[in-house]
């Protein structure tokens, strides 16, 4: 990186916060610390709450899947617009009648104490640790890719947005959000544009689909019923549908984001701005790591993208098995962009054999590659037992760095950091209210003063950072990056949720029968996470389907209650 | 510390908000209801979804 991209990187971020800070200066209520300012409108809740779900490894690493995998990732998203619809439906008119802080105050409302609680604690342990991950992320990649010390990206991030977010509370956060996400979307916009300029001049966008396609990462919707296969249609609609409204309608990271507003309306509009524009962004972004394997395709890419992994193992004992493997994966490179051409160029004068005999080719030349590269791995792994082999984040930020003006660099790195703060606070906020709203002020300290509680949040906010930083200075991954983040939400999330599904649709259930029902179905997702091998996001529906089940099961056997469920109607 | 029990004894929450703006009111030039904004989101997603077919049909 030049001179020119740090000014813009750290002008950047640090003018953003320091802007958020100064707008939010001086707040001592409670309910703008906590929820926000109470007249914000539906556009800047629906950029916030975009914001929040979009961190830095939505834009690191989905072109990484994009580039390995194609479009199919985007079906993760299928069940998002549906839950959408039913949080604005159901959850939100909910949350502001009862005029609630967080989620699990709700659950005391309808349940009890116990309920509240357990709801509260789970948010905060797969929240916390995702919280971690959230910070690490990004860091990882960025100090491997920039020569940056690790433990430096991360604690100086992670300060920035600690000092935002403590400062400032909800309204810092969703009002530095929207400049975030303005540098987010112009860096990856800026980066599509110089994608599409790199490719060959002979080449046409057509072109570059028919070669995505012909190699199948245009393949977006897949029907198979087999359970076993990551992202599907039915994995997408159904574990997505679960995830989605988990994580919107009970994850007080989100609900924070849009409880607030001066009316119903303005959540309500900013949850549907997200449900229909949540798709395009995805798909966008795959392309965008498509375009770059199609670029990659005519421009030869590093054998191994991690280029740190492979400096440390290149001039060691398998330097020369290495080297000898990246000179055979350019041979093969250059003859496969040469059976590119013969296809394109066969399929325009509309040769339909020579066309097919070309692809065919072609085909067998991607799998030579895609053979050596897994050579390459294996040697890496010898060499190091410890290497990271698997370099699917790397290859954004790779082509960033090896192809992107000056400037440009500085944004899109500036981009990669929006992303990281913007979730990193809106989840650090989070977990200082459910802090201070459900366990501080509701078991230990019922009659204090706002200014209090302001404190109390700013203090809480502050730990739950200390920890965050703390858990990704010692983390250590072994999973693509995006994917570990949503691991982790899918072991907790079907479990949350059915709290929430027996507290609105199962009137009759009460407090006791699901609090038990919720550990044990927590238990049951642990024991098949450990034990058996299908799709992380099936463990979703299989926590909340479970846990449904044993409130309805327990509270059978326990009988009818005397005491009537208390009434929450929805307006 | 005093847990309530099993919904015997509803807890004192903050009081139910009164909303500035009629909850009925979607203030949309082409949607009065918000079940009409709830039919336009889900015909965009499946427009989405159709329109992500046709790219895979298209270029397999």
């Amino acid at each position: 990186m030049s001179p020119l991209d740090f000014v813009v990187l750290i002008g950047s971020m640090v003018g953003i916060a320091i802007y958020g800070m100064w707008r939010t200066r001086g707040r001592q209520d409670l309910s703008v610390y906590l929820k926000g300012d109470p007249n914000v409108k539906w556009a800047a809740i629906g950029i916030s709450v975009m914001a929040t779900q979009a961190s830095a490894i939505t834009f690191i690493s989905t072109p990484g899947q994009g580039y390995q995998d194609g479009l199919g990732f985007v079906q993760n998203y299928f069940g998002m617009p549906l839950a959408l619809i039913i949080v604005a439906a159901v959850f939100l008119p909910m949350y502001r009648r009862l005029n609630v802080y967080t989620a699990y105050e709700f659950l005391g409302h309808r349940f009890d104490d116990k309920t509240r609680l357990l709801g509260a604690a789970l948010f905060l342990l797969q929240r916390g640790l995702a919280a971690g991950i959230t910070i690490y992320a990004p860091a990882i990649i960025l100090s491997t890719v920039l020569g940056w010390r690790l433990d430096l990206t991360i604690v100086l991030s992670g300060l920035l947005v600690i000092i935002y977010t403590v400062s400032g509370g909800s309204e810092a956060v969703t009002l530095t959000q929207k400049y975030q996400m303005a540098i987010m979307f112009g860096g990856m916009v800026m980066a599509l544009v110089v994608l599409l300029m790199k490719l060959p001049p002979n080449l046409s966008l057509t072109d570059a689909l028919t070669v995505a396609g012909g190699f199948k990462k245009l393949h977006a919707v897949d029907f198979s019923p087999d359970i076993k296969q990551r992202y599907t249609f039915w994995t997408g609609l159904l574990g997505g549908l679960f995830l989605s409204l988990s994580y919107f309608g009970t994850d007080q990271s989100q609900v924070q984001r849009y409880i607030s507003g001066a009316s119903l309306r303005e959540g309500r509009l900013g949850l549907m701005f997200n449900a229909v524009f949540k798709i395009p962004m995805q798909f966008l972004i795959l392309l965008l790591g498509v375009l770059v394997f199609v670029f990659y395709q005519f421009e030869r890419p590093p054998v191994f993208f991690n280029e740190a992994t492979w400096n440390s193992s290149v001039h060691g004992d398998s330097g020369q098995r290495l080297r000898s493997l990246e000179q055979r994966f350019a041979a093969i490179h250059a003859e496969k962009a040469r059976l590119i051409r013969a296809w394109l160029d066969a399929k325009h004068s509309g040769n339909r054999q020579a066309a097919a005999e070309a692809h065919a080719q072609a085909q067998a030349a991607l799998d030579h590659s895609e053979g050596l590269r897994a050579e390459v791995k294996t040697a890496l792994l010898s060499a190091d037992p410890r290497a990271q082999t698997n370099d699917t984040d790397y290859v954004f930020i790779t082509f960033v760095l090896d192809h992107l003006p000056h400037g440009l660099i500085g944004l899109l790195v500036a981009a990669f950091f929006a992303a990281a703060l913007s979730s990193q606070a809106a989840e650090l906020n989070a977990l200082g209210s459910t802090t201070t709203v459900d366990f501080y002020r509701h078991i230990f300290k019922r009659d204090a003063t706002d200014a209090h509680y302001v404190i109390a949040s700013k203090w809480f906010t502050f730990l739950w950072g200390l920890v965050a930083l703390a858990f990704a200075l010692f983390a250590n991954l072994v999973e693509n990056l995006i994917q570990a983040v949503n691991i982790v939400g899918s072991v907790f999330y079907g479990v949350v949720l059915a709290l929430f599904l027996v507290a609105f649709f199962f009137r009759w259930v009460r407090g006791t029968a699901v609090f038990w029902a919720a550990l044990a179905a927590q238990t049951l997702v642990f024991v098949l996470y450990f034990s058996i091998n299908i799709s992380y996001l099936w463990y979703n529906f299989i926590g909340c389907a479970a846990c449904v089940l044993f409130s309805v099961l327990i509270q059978t056997t326990l009988g009818p209650t005397v005491t009537p469920a208390r009434t929450l109607s929805t307006p | 510390m005093k847990l309530r029990a099993d919904n015997t004894e509803p807890q004192a929450g903050p009081p139910e908000r009164p909303d500035s703006i009629p909850d009925q009111v979607t203030g949309l030039p082409w949607f009065d209801t918000w079940r009409g904004v709830y039919v336009f989101v889900f015909m965009s997603f499946v427009i989405w979804v159709g329109l992500l077919l046709a790219l895979t049909v298209a270029f397999s």
